[in-house]
């Protein structure tokens, strides 16, 4: 067994990882990077389409691109690639880790959590029927098609209208698959709405809201589904249709990847690593950023998170005294996510959060106070905001809430 | 192939037909290569264990639920006690996690009393009846509604397609053959031999061992074998990824429909309910879908055992057929040199070993076979890391980096491991996924199928096109991107 020891060390090299490499470089700490894959970039390396680096870069990129450039910004930081963590011990600061090197112990001073996200598999919905070739995930289709050049098929539909689903149904269309249409089981749609503009309305694919799979058909390979109308989540009967297609994509949410520190870290009921202003989880030496915190839309954000994150956790491994959790978060009405459960009122920090259903103009609150007003809020796009301890008191209990308005 | 006339005096050996590779027929078929005969082994689909073997409870029942004097009752407790051996033997798991029957009010009390009666007569050791705090001790999540609880140590879990994948390597290890994808349609009697009408092909053999499953009613009249008929009874499950929410198997008090649906570990450390009980057509031996009354039902029996149950957990639904007939009894029916081994329902995967151990027997004692001298009765398993000691994988890892390489990142399964595997026989990626639990998890593949693809691709050499999820059609992706 070999021994390793650093300042701080990093799970997971995608965008969130390699924003904690940087943010852990630039206090001069030892970095090592644990990576399941051969490379660096995590899912950036497969999405090929644009939109990337916005904020960060201030132009627009593909994945790949947006990884290359920011990858150029890493100097001097150890990695690891092709090694899965098998057990954390917050305890005694140590990882087991293999590799095809062998099994590795390393000693950690503190850890960046960014193992991202996962999509449901369209297996979790329970949908009857027959379990045939010519499901994916949209992650796993855009994988196929953008890395190993291969059509999943010829006659797709998407079952949920997640941004991946919504890219997905695009990219298909211009490989020259029959994409019949998008079908959301909520009234509105789960993704960004510049994505279903570019990526549906331009392509003139349908979106079908309150409606979804019923029945899967086909022994071997897909033949067909059944969808039919959903109102509060149960199907109509009497409004069921068979649309035939050997190819389904499903993009039905993401998981935040919490797997191997759910016993060790508080979790949100959403499922993501609880972390105060200083993306710092519930144990004092473990941060964590990115989609494993909670499902972002824009990787910029989840970068500007990973710096936070090394640069908090670099501090903490060369014992610098950090400030204590002061105030504490709490979901009001109108709102489904927070990124932030904490807060040490010590600097401004972002907040991003959703809220809990369409709102043709919603006036968010901070406990009585009115903190910023916004037009077409949607689930599907996240909010984001600034809180600056000096203008808010964000000591004890506060309730972040939305509450629609007329225009 | 074919009818061999061999000069007077010489001796061949015997040429015995198994056909079906669930888990019955590949213990025969191994039980056989015990002797100084030719085994061979015809199966029907593209892999070993894939009929009524894959999609069923998974249970080693004790053998208090069957009716005395039953075939039955004759062999489950027996065959049982022989998994503890046989596992060993064939290096797969089992778990003994123990059984508990939940009775809810005081009929079913009753109820419990005579499964406890039965289970006696049966020669069923250690059951007994536990009070409600007691139960809940053993099994902390059962419902606070229980009354009482019958409890048996010795009733398990296993995966069974991992008996009849293991049962089929080490007999052909010991010189069975096996043709997979290949149907038998039907058997004549031919003098002293019989003729099997195969989908590829006619062979010729002096013994011929019916273990066709759903089949098997059909194919013993083909040999002019009257046989109660059979139909399928279907069962849908949900698989939870769960772990450890119960210890134990846990059944509701039985009744006339069945042994009813349950709540149990199995021995991936996921969560099983089910199954349902329909009886189907006999024409519809290949209905295995879910449907959504079956699915609602599943959930809301296995809510009322254990009210724990989180379905925003669940793995995936699956149904199976369990082949079933009016007698609600194994029939075993012997002709010449024919045996036909029909509606092998629960507790048929129990019971397999003990069946097989008779049925060979039998025949070794007619014919006057010998035993050979070089029988390896140990199959070596696929090595698995999540396993393994650090001192274990690490010596591994130093003789095969590429058991370092973890390529199903929810279990922990290893690229070694996916190569052993396709060495063992997978050919698909089920094959794959069903010999080392890669895919099995709560990503269902969408991580690491393009990995295993390509593994394949590199060790079978076949193209992506070519790579199935299991039947010929299941093709995954279907040409390049333009």
């Amino acid at each position: 067994m070999k021994r390793l020891e650093y300042d701080v060390v990093i799970l997971g090299g995608g965008a969130a990882g390699m924003g904690a490499i940087r943010g852990a470089l630039s206090q001069n700490a030892s970095v090592l990077l644990v990576e399941r894959e051969a490379s660096t970039g995590g899912v950036l390396n497969q999405c090929i389409h644009n939109g990337f680096g916005v904020r960060v870069f201030k132009k627009e990129l593909t994945g790949p691109e947006y990884h290359e450039m920011y990858l150029e910004k890493l100097k001097g930081f150890d990695a690891m690639y092709e090694a899965t963590v098998l057990d954390i011990d917050s305890e005694s600061r140590l990882l087991k880790v293999i590799s095809a090197s062998g099994i590795y112990k390393i000693r950690y001073g503190a850890l960046v959590l960014a193992t991202g996200a996962r999509e449901r598999p369209f297996e979790a919905l329970r949908v009857p029927g027959s379990r045939p070739s010519g499901i994916f995930t949209a992650g796993l289709a855009q994988h196929f098609v953008n890395l190993e050049n291969r059509l999943p098929g010829r006659k797709a539909i998407v079952i949920g209208s997640g941004d991946i689903g919504l890219i997905m149904a695009r990219r298909l269309t211009l490989e020259g698959v029959e994409v019949e249409g998008v079908y959301e089981i909520m009234p509105y749609q789960g993704g960004l709405t510049r994505n279903v503009v570019q990526c549906l309305k331009d392509f003139n694919i349908p979106l079908h809201l309150s409606t979804s799979v019923v029945k899967v058909h086909g022994k071997e390979r897909l033949e067909g589904v059944t969808v039919a109308k959903f109102i509060d989540g149960n199907p109509v009967s009497g409004t069921e249709r068979f649309i035939g297609c050997d190819t389904l994509i499903a993009s039905v949410g993401l998981i935040p990847e919490n797997d191997l520190v759910d016993k060790e870290i508080e979790i949100s009921s959403s499922g993501g690593a609880v972390v105060d202003d200083l993306m710092r989880t519930s144990v004092d030496n473990i941060f964590a950023a990115g989609n494993n915190v909670c499902i972002h839309d824009l990787v910029d954000f989840v970068t500007v998170e990973g710096e936070g994150a090394g640069q908090n956790a670099a501090r903490v491994a060369k014992k610098e005294k950090m400030p204590k959790r002061v105030g504490i978060f709490k979901k009001g009405k109108g709102i489904r996510v927070i990124s932030i459960h904490y807060t040490t009122a010590t600097i401004p920090f972002k907040m991003y959060v959703r809220v809990d259903h369409p709102m043709d103009m919603a006036i968010l609150r901070i406990n009585d106070t009115n903190l910023k007003t916004v037009l077409n809020a949607k689930p599907s796009e996240m909010i984001e905001f600034t809180l600056d301890p000096t203008k808010y008191n964000l000591k004890g209990e506060i309730e972040l809430s939305a509450v629609e308005a007329k225009r | 192939m074919g009818c061999v006339f061999l000069p007077f005096g010489e001796v061949n050996d015997l040429k015995i037909a198994i056909i079906g590779a669930g888990i019955i027929g590949s213990l025969i078929a191994r039980e056989f290569t015990k002797y100084k005969v030719e085994v061979e082994i015809f199966e029907k689909l593209p892999d070993v264990g894939w009929g009524v073997t894959k999609a069923n409870s998974g249970i080693l029942h004790a053998g208090y639920d069957d009716e005395p004097n039953t075939l039955r009752a004759k062999y489950c407790s027996r065959g049982n006690e022989m998994y503890t051996e046989l596992s060993e033997e064939l290096n797969f798991k089992i778990k003994r996690t123990g059984s508990l029957v939940a009775a809810f009010n005081d009929k079913e009390v009753k109820i419990l009393e005579e499964l406890l009666k039965r289970g006696k007569i049966n020669g069923v050791k250690d059951l007994r009846i536990l009070s409600r705090l007691s139960a809940l001790e053993i099994e902390p999540n059962l419902s606070r509604e229980i009354v009482a609880a019958l409890y048996s140590p010795n009733a398990g879990v296993l995966a069974p397609w991992e008996v009849a994948q293991a049962a089929v390597e080490n007999a052909l290890n010991n010189g069975a053959k096996i043709h997979l994808s290949t149907k038998v349609e039907s058997i004549f009697e031919e003098g002293e031999k019989y003729r099997l009408r195969t989908s590829k092909g006619i062979f010729l053999f002096d013994v011929v061992v019916n273990a066709a499953g759903l089949w098997a009613d059909e194919l013993a009249e083909s040999a002019g074998v009257k046989v109660t008929p059979l139909h399928p009874r279907r069962g849908q499950y949900i698989l939870l990824d769960q772990p450890n929410v119960v210890r134990t198997v846990l059944f509701p008090t039985p009744s006339r429909a069945g042994k009813g649906i349950l709540v149990l570990p199995t021995i991936h450390n996921t969560t099983l309910l089910g199954p349902t009980s329909e009886d189907l057509l006999p024409i519809e031996k290949e209905v295995t879908e879910t449907t959504a009354e079956g699915l609602s039902k599943v959930v809301k029996k296995a809510k009322k055992l254990v009210p724990l149950i989180n379905l925003s957990k669940t793995l995936r639904t699956f149904a199976g057929l369990r082949p079933e007939n009016d007698i609600k009894d194994f029939v075993i029916k012997r002709e010449s040199n024919m045996i036909h081994i029909v509606a092998t329902r629960s507790p048929g995967l129990t019971a397999a070993p003990a069946i097989a151990g008779d049925i060979v027997g039998e025949i070794v004692e007619k014919l006057n076979l010998q035993k050979k001298d070089d029988f390896h009765p140990i199959r070596k398993a696929i090595p698995k890391i999540v396993d393994m000691s650090d001192e274990e994988k690490e010596k591994l890892i130093s003789q095969n980096p590429s058991y370092g390489k973890v390529i199903c990142r929810c279990n922990k399964v290893t690229e070694g491991e996916i190569v052993e595997a396709i060495r063992h026989g997978a050919r698909t990626l089920d094959g794959v996924k069903f010999r080392t639990t890669a895919m099995f998890g709560r990503c269902q593949g969408s991580f690491c199928m393009v990995k295993i693809m390509n593994i394949m691709r590199r060790e079978i050499g076949e193209n992506f096109e070519e790579i199935v999820k299991n039947f010929p059609n299941s093709h995954i992706v279907d040409g390049v991107v333009r």
